[in-house]
């Protein structure tokens, strides 16, 4: 590495904090260039062989890509949660991790859009959603509050680059940072309007198949109730999702970027969210096992099909539901860096099982006397495709930290 | 899309789901030109850096 390179990296870092070598990063990037390639392979092939080099079909339309749709646009609430609690409820603490947060949100979306961008088989007619909008649809209504947030997010992170030490000099860059951070409220506000929207019509889509007894609902006016339980499991993961992913920046940091305080006030909002969350859909479940009964669906059908056993409820409400509530409610659990990982682990990894129930197991029920039991199982394209927006990811987390100013006590807690 | 071009659909519904979408984007757009103003102006007042504190 020549000293010009070594020279022109280092004045981009921010000031008084330390980051590795610019070799050990490159080194780094690269690596994470191997399975990026392996996914970027799969995309082509999706594109330019058609989605039968998937196992989607006609009985699965709805597979992986949309279950992990659902899921990163569920862990991605963290941005739009803390950004109501830091400029809504004027939490204070939080603004030593609503950057982070907001970075976190940007990762999730555009990995939300990207994956919608494969999945519908032609993404050259991908703007045919907006011009020819079917406006009784509530898919229609998350693509259009997709975007919107997605712009939302970007104007979020617009402030953070122009923070970069050297964009910063300039007098107009800088006082745009400080104008915009001025207008985060209203900017936020209008985050929440679209992430309430779109992550209840998310939960929306399930609820409304009347032809679907495992998934249907009634509900509130033209809402059915999976529509406010996808809102609330939503903003009782997304916190802990941030938690988790500065949890795993630290340790690749080898340092402290935010004080425990802050990670605890998160956890313990998330932790009672989760409590609220799983007595409703407890209710919920015993309320649709009474309803469906009587309709001629009875509970057992629904977990009749190998693998969808009875264990699927108590893997999710269960082990992936108290367990981790139990341990966000307690101040004392909550202190333990091991359990509060494992609990946000478990927390997120419910919102995916949740949410890959909502589409994949509802197909898997048979609906018909004449229907047959038919599973699903996603190949190495739909993995690969799926996996490369994690990577994809990682470069953008790790091209973000070393170059912009997303912690503010990072010089604090590690002074030179 | 438009409501000048085809494809425009004048009902109740049509005017609460793409009035939700334009006042979005319109607040959105209105908000980043009046910040790159006020910077500009910053700029040809020479507003010092010192003068902007934020967290």
């Amino acid at each position: 590495m020549d000293s010009a390179s070594a020279s022109f990296d280092s004045a981009l870092i921010p000031e008084g904090v330390k980051r590795c070598k610019l070799k050990w990063f490159l080194l780094w990037i690269g690596i994470l260039h191997g399975p990026v390639m392996v996914g970027v392979v799969a995309t082509l092939m999706c594109w330019g062989l058609a989605l039968n080099v998937t196992y989607l079909n006609n009985n699965f339309p709805f597979g992986l890509w949309i279950a992990a749709d659902l899921g990163v646009i569920a862990l991605g609430a963290g941005a739009f949660f803390t950004g109501f609690l830091r400029y809504i409820l004027n939490i204070d603490e939080l603004k030593n991790i609503v950057n982070f947060a907001v970075v976190i949100g940007i990762m999730c979306y555009a990995a939300a859009q990207a994956i919608l961008g494969v999945d519908i088989g032609q993404p050259l007619r991908g703007w045919f959603i907006f011009w020819h909008a079917n406006v009784h649809s509530m898919l229609t209504e998350v693509a259009f509050c997709i975007t919107c947030y997605f712009m939302v997010l970007c104007i979020e992170y617009l402030p953070l680059i122009l923070e970069n030490r050297q964009i910063n000099k300039i007098g107009f860059f800088h006082g745009m940072a400080h104008h915009l951070h001025e207008a985060m409220p209203t900017i936020a506000a209008i985050g929440v309007f679209l992430s309430f929207f779109h992550q209840g019509s998310l939960g929306g889509v399930p609820g409304v198949l009347y032809g679907r007894p495992f998934a249907f609902r009634e509900g509130f006016l033209v809402w059915p109730w999976t529509f406010f339980l996808f809102i609330l499991s939503a903003i009782a993961a997304g916190p802990c999702f941030t938690i988790l992913i500065t949890w795993i920046t630290e340790k690749f940091a080898r340092k402290r970027l935010v004080k425990r305080n802050v990670i605890d006030i998160l956890a313990r909002i998330s932790g009672r969210l989760l409590v609220v969350y799983l007595v409703l859909k407890t209710i919920d479940t015993v309320y649709w096992v009474s309803i469906a009964g009587k309709v001629g669906a009875p509970f057992s059908s629904f977990y009749a099909n190998h693998p969808y056993g009875y264990w699927v409820l108590v893997l999710e409400l269960g082990i992936l539901g108290v367990i981790p509530a139990i341990i966000l409610l307690s101040t004392k659990a909550r202190q333990n860096e091991n359990l509060l990982v494992i609990a946000c682990l478990l927390n997120c990894a419910g919102i995916f099982m949740n949410r890959w129930i909502m589409t994949v197991q509802t197909l898997v029920v048979p609906v018909m006397s004449f229907d047959k039991f038919v599973s699903y199982h996603p190949n190495w394209v739909e993995y690969a495709s799926t996996l490369l927006y994690l990577w994809l990811g990682a470069i953008f987390i790790s091209i973000t930290y070393r170059y912009l100013p997303i912690f503010p006590q990072e010089k604090e807690l590690n002074p030179l | 899309m438009f409501p000048f071009i085809f494809d425009w659909v004048s009902d109740p519904v049509h005017y609460v789901f793409m009035g939700s979408v334009y006042t979005v984007l319109i607040s959105l757009v209105i908000i980043l030109h009046y910040c790159a103003i006020r910077a500009f102006l910053d700029v040809i007042c020479k507003k010092g850096k010192g003068d902007h504190n934020h967290d």
